[in-house]
């Protein structure tokens, strides 16, 4: 008898595929994944159930179809995926305070993972520089997505002590980058010119979007109990991840960056709310110490790995690496063999 | 002095330039609108080429021009006398160009380009020439080095640490360009730098002085020039505020003064350099110089407990002098978000030229090394042995300085 799963969140592209992944795994009977609009691709053998989070008939689903384990990947990042500031924020906190309440009514219930982030630290200048799962964040976020995620995983530390039968899971994802992804990282790493914060280099750690999803079903059919940084290895600085794609960039005064991000938000190419501001001024750093020896995960890509993998999918600019590199073997061709004329 | 020897200078007095000479040169009587030209210059024909031969001839003064006193200077005094002639015979042609060309065809002058006459061998050889100059005679396998290293720093191409410390760009350019600063302006004197553990991890702990931390980088300057090693700096969260600063900091190894980060980095065996004293120290006035402020919490006495490694007092003297700290403006400072605004003898005075450190002799000494290791970490909680074990460091510093301020003969020598 395997375990049944709920994923919620199946509309977004890391819960679909996720669902999709989980539903060949061996030890899996059956995934169900819910939404409220239906997945724009394919879910494998996983089912979809049109629900949302937000409704209490998500308690008569986990109960009907005897779900032992939720997986709730549905904290939606952008205002621009969850239509609004007001309803992301509806779907995030809301959406899972009635998840929660509808898993504690549960009797089958044995496991809960939810898909944080590493938003939930911030990003300041009186930041160490790598966090462990003990730390908070040194600033408070006072609206958008990090405060979100951080009264998501309070709720979810009530609900794991009011139901201390059920093993409760955290994953603070680093952010997720890869070829295929959609992410506020990758709608930055795509425009042409990408704006950065004059003089300042912050450091970036991401995880590839395979490895997101691995862990997660690492997570999901594991024992262990507990927050978990995941980030892949080593920080590449947002000036080196900008050169390595080849593109130009374009550094704002700190000043100028506040009215230039909404702007561009506007456009809804990528996110510019302060906390991602805040990001790309100071950065911020993962330990993944717990994630390596207590969770047993081993990422399948490195930091830099993983940005190398979505560069690739991304076309190359002004700069891009075949050129800067063919340039120098013609100017070391020419110069050497000039002076070699000359004796 | 004999006439042969003079050496034309400059412009040999051509009109529109100053040439010393006691009369106005032609632009200004010109521009003053003064009379008009004294002959006209229909028979010269005002072209480059046809004055610029003659002002390159070396004119001779005749000695009765000669201004007294001009043997003392030949190659100067001449100039003007000579300039003045020259000036007369050709100072018409300009004013009186536009009736030259009206009257006769005109004589365009020609532009040389400069790339044109230059064959591409020359360029070539120019740039191995200044190669060679720049890189010494193996130049061919630097310059591919140098290349490949711009290459790698286009693209990216390179490694920082979990702290940013990017230790190819610290080598190259950071230490490098402040290692003469420390050599010859500051003349640092280094002493017991055997203290410094050749490997594994070890806290150096320093006083702090001198208005800009210039004695935190002179440190690591001399560290990484005696052993080889790379000093690790922990800062205020300011310096990770500040634009540019921030940057150039983690780039160059330091990370922010927070216990974490100082325990991270000294159990992966780092030589971490911490300034207990903070801004109490390095914004002092100069009438408290070389006297020790109050060191912090001992947050770095706990680190080195925790973690076991050796505790490397510091003690440098010269910092305090190169920006004597006179006043302060404390309400402008606040406003700023700074712990201080200086006011040094120079800096608001002379603007920037204010910001030229005073050229002090250093001496900086590496004391004994503070063994922790026989505490087991439990310790690290007991503030009894904390504070004991700060002041322990405080007092080796303190008597340390003392002891160094009497061998210095003065404070620039």
């Amino acid at each position: 008898m395997g375990q049944v799963v709920l994923v919620t969140g199946v509309a977004g592209d890391l819960g679909r595929r996720f669902a999709a992944q989980l539903s060949g795994a061996q030890e899996i009977d059956r995934v169900i994944g819910i939404d409220v609009i239906p997945p724009r691709g394919d879910l494998a053998k996983a089912d979809f159930v049109r629900a949302d989070i937000r409704n209490p008939v998500i308690a008569k689903v986990i109960v009907r179809e005897r779900v032992d384990t939720v997986v709730h990947t549905s904290v939606a990042a952008t205002p621009a995926a969850a239509g609004g500031r007001t309803s992301m924020k509806e779907l995030n906190v809301i959406g899972t305070m009635q998840l929660l309440a509808a898993c504690q009514q549960a009797p089958d219930l044995r496991k809960l993972v939810v898909k944080s982030s590493a938003a939930v630290y911030g990003a300041s200048n009186r930041d160490p520089a790598m966090f462990t799962e003990g730390m908070n964040a040194k600033r408070l976020p006072s609206g958008g997505y990090a405060k979100d995620v951080t009264e998501v995983e309070s709720y979810t530390r009530g609900f794991a002590r009011r139901r201390p039968d059920v093993a409760v899971t955290t994953l603070r994802i680093a952010n997720v980058i890869g070829p295929r992804i959609v992410s506020a990282m990758s709608g930055y790493f795509r425009m042409p010119v990408i704006p950065t914060v004059l003089g300042f280099n912050p450091r970036l750690q991401f995880v590839h979007e395979q490895d997101a999803l691995d862990v997660l079903q690492h997570a999901t059919v594991s024992e262990t109990t507990g927050t978990f940084n995941i980030a892949g290895d080593g920080v590449i600085t947002l000036a080196q991840a900008v050169r390595r794609l080849g593109r130009p960039s374009l550094p704002l005064p700190g000043f100028a960056v506040p009215a230039f991000g909404s702007a561009i938000r506007q456009t809804r190419v990528a996110d510019f709310s302060p906390e991602q501001v805040a990001f790309l001024t100071f950065g911020r750093g993962l330990d993944t110490t717990r994630m390596r020896e207590m969770l047993g995960f081993e990422p399948g890509y490195t930091t830099a790995q993983a940005f190398a993998d979505f560069a690739d999918s991304v076309s190359p600019g002004l700069l891009a690496h075949d050129r800067v590199r063919a340039t120098e073997k013609a100017l070391v061709g020419v110069l050497t063999s000039g002076g070699g004329h000359r004796g | 002095m004999a006439d042969a020897e003079i050496i034309p200078l400059g412009t040999r007095g051509r009109p529109g330039r100053g040439t010393g000479a006691d009369k106005p040169s032609a632009n200004s009587r010109n521009l003053a609108g003064g009379p008009a030209p004294r002959r006209t210059g229909a028979s010269r024909v005002g072209t480059e080429e046809v004055h610029v031969p003659r002002s390159r001839t070396p004119v001779e003064p005749d000695g009765a021009r000669t201004v007294p006193g001009g043997s003392a200077e030949p190659t100067r005094q001449p100039s003007p006398t000579s300039g003045e002639r020259v000036d007369e015979q050709s100072q018409p042609i300009e004013p009186d160009a536009p009736t030259a060309i009206s009257t006769r065809t005109p004589v365009t002058t020609d532009h040389r380009h400069p790339g044109r006459g230059i064959p591409p061998v020359e360029w070539l050889s120019a740039f191995t020439g200044a190669a060679k100059e720049l890189f010494g005679e193996r130049w061919e396998p630097r310059l591919a080095e140098f290349l490949a290293f711009l290459r790698r720093r286009l693209t990216g191409d390179f490694v920082v640490d979990d702290y940013g410390f990017d230790q190819e760009i610290t080598q190259q350019f950071l230490l490098a360009a402040l290692r003469p600063i420390a050599e010859k302006w500051f003349r640092v004197e280094l002493r017991g730098t055997e203290n410094l553990p050749a490997e594994g991890g070890a806290l150096v702990v320093s006083n702090h002085s001198g208005t800009l931390p210039l004695d935190g980088l002179m440190t690591a300057v001399s560290i990484q020039e005696r052993t080889g090693r790379f000093l690790r700096p922990l800062g205020a969260d300011l310096v990770f505020r500040l634009p540019l600063v921030g940057d150039l900091a983690r780039k160059g190894g330091a990370t922010l003064a927070c216990i974490e980060d100082a325990e991270r980095m000294l159990r992966d065996g780092e030589l971490v350099g911490v300034w207990p004293e903070g801004f109490k120290g390095i914004g002092k006035p100069f009438s408290e110089r070389y006297k020790l402020q109050r060191f912090g919490r001992g947050g770095f006495v706990s680190a080195a407990i925790r973690t076991g490694v050796p505790i490397v007092p510091v003690s440098v003297v010269g910092a305090e002098e190169i920006y004597p700290l006179v006043g302060n403006i404390p309400s402008l400072a606040r406003l700023l978000g700074i712990p201080y605004l200086p006011i040094t003898p120079f800096f608001p005075l002379l603007g920037p030229l204010g910001l030229i450190p005073l050229p002090s002799k250093w001496l900086i000494e590496f004391g004994e090394p503070i063994r922790t290791d026989e505490y087991d970490e439990g310790s690290a909680d007991d503030p009894m042995l904390v504070f004991n074990v700060t002041d322990q460091v405080r007092e080796s510093i303190q008597q340390t300085l003392y002891s160094l301020l009497m061998q210095r003969k003065s404070v620039f020598s």
